[in-house]
């Protein structure tokens, strides 16, 4: 069992929770980019969810989770103190910032949880982070005050202008893109992109043309995350890779977007089925 | 007098038709009676060749002697003094091919039902009340880190405890026993059995360390820095293989692991649980060993109409045990021999619609002394499925080799190790799949021996 020692919303409108748990082995290596799998009890799935940040010296890691599907619903139900029965990590590799010196991070939506804490570690390494974080309205915002802390230039963006800029990051990645053209400022060397598979489609549209080296983040439906179901295949330069451990970031630029989409959405009936059968008595707690 | 029947008595079965739609265990067990006198057909030969067949050296005629007494309190003493899983191993291992295969009975009839027997014992201990409470070695004072908790690391474990070492398991999942709970199905090896063949260990002093990947979350050298003076890898084959043959990311395609790891490890087929599962039409699975075996009828009782083996070679070759088979076709599996995969189809939406097939014929044997299937060229057509399961084996999981300095492995990514478990690192033993590639429960559990005696022998060495 495993204590959930902070909960704390991190937006308006109550979508993305952010969770401290008491984790030692997690902790002791956990690094930006990489994920943690936990189980939220006995009759509970392996869910996947990137490592938000982590101490340790407390020994604790900390996720930024989004009431998606049902586990998820059920995991916001979770309070300060209360525990959940697994989590096990840290899994994949860590995003690589060796030889960096100008990163534009792009995050969509929960996203932006993933995006910060690579954001945070290149900006504490020296590195120059323009942060774009894209979402649908002011309600969901997250982390704004972090991610102004954690780059040289931050743009915020809403689908409906509620907050920030009115847009998506895709024309505000093509602008700071094209600025550092015109102003003649060294280009970014890296773009990193964490959001929705279409999102990054698009953002890996924008930078091809300009030969813009763009990592993004996957998170295809996995079971074990250490290599042994192959679940999580997604096709990268014509070959198979395994995104729980070849990945979870992977060059925008070589990913089969088409196979990764429709992937993403085989389970997608019976996930729907699954999220509408939580109980409303309970409060959307399993034994409740 | 011994009993001169030329057949095992029979082990009763669930119905294959009832047994098909459910995942309660197949094989029922023998009532003490049947036990009795099967273990009379035992002649305690002088020279009993049944236990070289056994990679754990199971004193198999005197367990039986003890049997046909009905003293089947000294028959299990007699069995764990060399073998801490009885009840799994009367289950799952290939009889046929070891003890039963050197049994003198088998010249003329059937050999000793040796596995039939062992389960009977197993399981009788296991629901007598009343049980004797398991003693607790005394500690030696020297740590043991064992990864991987299926049948090597177990077995090694146990008989480490039993010398009296201080013995960690770290478990990468959330549940103990490997391939046993998340490879082997509910209807061949109850879970209950490996989690009362588990507690035992615990009784006995052996501590297991879940959601542990030993290679992420800490790395072999940090288990010594922590103090362990010997290491047993026992991580098993997990990295499923693939044919690489177009189509193989459709929508349907599964390695076998995907499937059994999500009804298995996570039932996906009780309600009660979360972990989806697709309803399935027309299952193809690729390969014939147990685990393709294991895959079939877990489709078939996930309701699929028709499940179909496909196999390049021909019945005499299927590396499935015996009664794997015979269970298999009694409940529906349809069997596609001489039958080579070389493309999946797929519809517009990106599922799975076929599987194209090419007929073979057996040409000379191989150096094993397999007869090599030869493609009929022009013979290709295309199978009607929904679903299509690979099941063609798996090779060592590569989480330690990436993270470990200091061992060496073979061309297929297993660690290299003698019969020992010694490696090219001192301190680290390894044995079972993560040294062989995929093998049987019963090799890898000789390997967990073999690597407790070789660490016995070096901690002693050390002073």
């Amino acid at each position: 069992m495993y204590k959930v020692v902070t909960k704390r919303f991190l937006n308006d409108a109550k979508t993305i929770c952010l969770f401290e748990i008491e984790a030692p082995l997690i902790a002791r290596h956990a690094q930006a980019g990489q994920f943690v799998i936990f189980r939220l009890d006995e009759q509970g799935e392996r869910v996947p969810v990137s490592v938000a940040g982590y101490d340790r010296e407390k020994g604790t890691v900390t996720v930024m989770v989004q009431a998606a599907g049902r586990t998820t619903k059920m995991l916001h139900t979770v309070a300060e103190g209360d525990y959940i029965t697994d989590i096990v990590g840290p899994l994949g590799k860590a995003t690589e910032m060796d030889g960096l010196k100008k990163v534009c991070v792009v995050g969509g939506g929960v996203g932006c949880a993933i995006a910060y804490p690579i954001a945070k570690e290149m900006h504490e390494r020296g590195i120059e982070v323009t942060f774009i974080g894209g979402f649908r309205s002011a309600d969901i915002v997250i982390l704004k005050d972090e991610l102004k802390a954690a780059s040289d230039k931050l743009i915020m963006c809403t689908d409906d202008g509620t907050y920030g800029e009115k847009g998506f990051t895709t024309v505000f990645l093509k602008q700071e893109i094209d600025a550092n053209i015109a102003e003649g400022k060294p280009q970014f060397d890296r773009v990193i992109a964490i959001g929705p598979d279409i999102m990054m489609k698009f953002l890996a549209d924008v930078t091809r043309p300009y030969g813009i080296k763009t990592i993004i983040s996957l998170d295809p439906i996995m079971v074990d995350g250490t290599g042994m179901c192959g679940g999580c295949r997604v096709i990268v330069g014509g070959e198979t890779k395994f995104a729980c451990v070849d990945g979870p970031d992977f060059d925008a630029h070589e990913v089969d977007f088409d196979s990764l989409l429709k992937r993403a959405a085989f389970y997608k009936d019976e996930q729907d089925a699954a999220a509408a059968h939580i109980c409303n008595m309970t409060g959307g707690k399993r034994n409740g | 007098m011994a009993n001169m029947k030329m057949e095992k008595n029979p082990m009763p079965e669930q119905d294959p038709i009832v047994r098909a739609s459910n995942f309660d265990e197949v094989a029922l067990g023998y009532s003490a009676e049947a036990a009795m006198d099967e273990a009379k057909r035992c002649l305690n030969c002088r020279d009993p060749r049944c236990r070289t067949g056994c990679p754990v050296s199971v004193r198999i005629p005197e367990f039986i002697a003890k049997v046909a007494e009905g003293n089947f309190d000294a028959a299990y003493d007699i069995i764990t003094s060399t073998n801490s899983l009885p009840a799994v191993c009367g289950r799952v291992c290939p009889q046929e091919k070891q003890c039963e295969s050197k049994c003198v009975r088998a010249i003329k009839g059937e050999s000793v039902g040796i596995g039939r027997l062992e389960r009977f014992v197993a399981d009788y201990h296991m629901n007598k009340k009343g049980k004797a409470k398991i003693e607790e070695p005394e500690s030696n004072g020297h740590r043991v880190a064992i990864v991987g908790s299926g049948p090597a690391g177990l077995t090694c474990a146990g008989d480490l405890r039993k010398l009296g070492y201080d013995v960690t398991i770290f478990e990468a999942f959330h549940k103990s026993g490997g391939v046993l709970v998340y490879g082997i199905p509910q209807f061949r090896l109850p879970k209950e059995i490996v989690a009362a063949e588990i507690d035992n260990l615990k009784a006995m002093g052996v501590k297991i360390v879940n959601n542990a990947i030993v290679g992420k979350s800490e790395t072999v050298d940090e288990l010594f820095e922590d103090g362990f003076e010997a290491v047993f890898i026992g991580s098993g084959a997990g990295l499923p293989q693939f044919l690489h043959i177009p189509g193989e990311n459709l929508l349907g395609v599964y390695s076998a692991n995907e499937l059994l790891t999500r009804v298995n490890l996570m039932k996906a087929y009780r309600d009660d649980y979360d972990t989806p599962i697709k309803h399935f039409g027309r299952v193809a699975v690729v390969g014939a060993g147990n685990v393709a075996m294991d895959a079939a009828r877990v489709a078939k009782r996930l309701g699929a109409e028709h499940v179909y083996i496909c196999y390049r070679r021909g019945r005499d070759e299927l590396p499935a045990r015996k009664e794997e088979v015979e269970h298999a076709e009694a409940e529906g599996i349809e069997f596609n021999l001489l039958n080579n995969p070389v493309a999946i189809h797929g519809g517009e939406d990106g599922h799975v619609i076929g599987i194209e097939l090419v007929r073979q014929e057996l040409g000379e044997p191989d150096e094993k002394g397999r007869r090599k299937p030869v493609a009929v060229e022009g013979s290709n057509w295309v199978l009607d499925v929904d679903t299509v399961v690979i099941a063609i084996g798996t090779s060592p999981n590569p989480l330690i080799r990436n993270t470990t300095e200091g061992l060496t492995f073979t061309k297929k990514g297993g660690i290299e190790a003698d019969e020992g478990g010694v490696t090219a690192r001192e301190g680290v033993f390894a044995g079972g799949d993560a040294v062989t590639g995929s093998a049987t429960v019963i090799l890898a559990m000789g390997a967990g021996k073999a690597g407790a005696k070789s660490i016995d022998k070096y901690i002693k060495s050390k002073g």
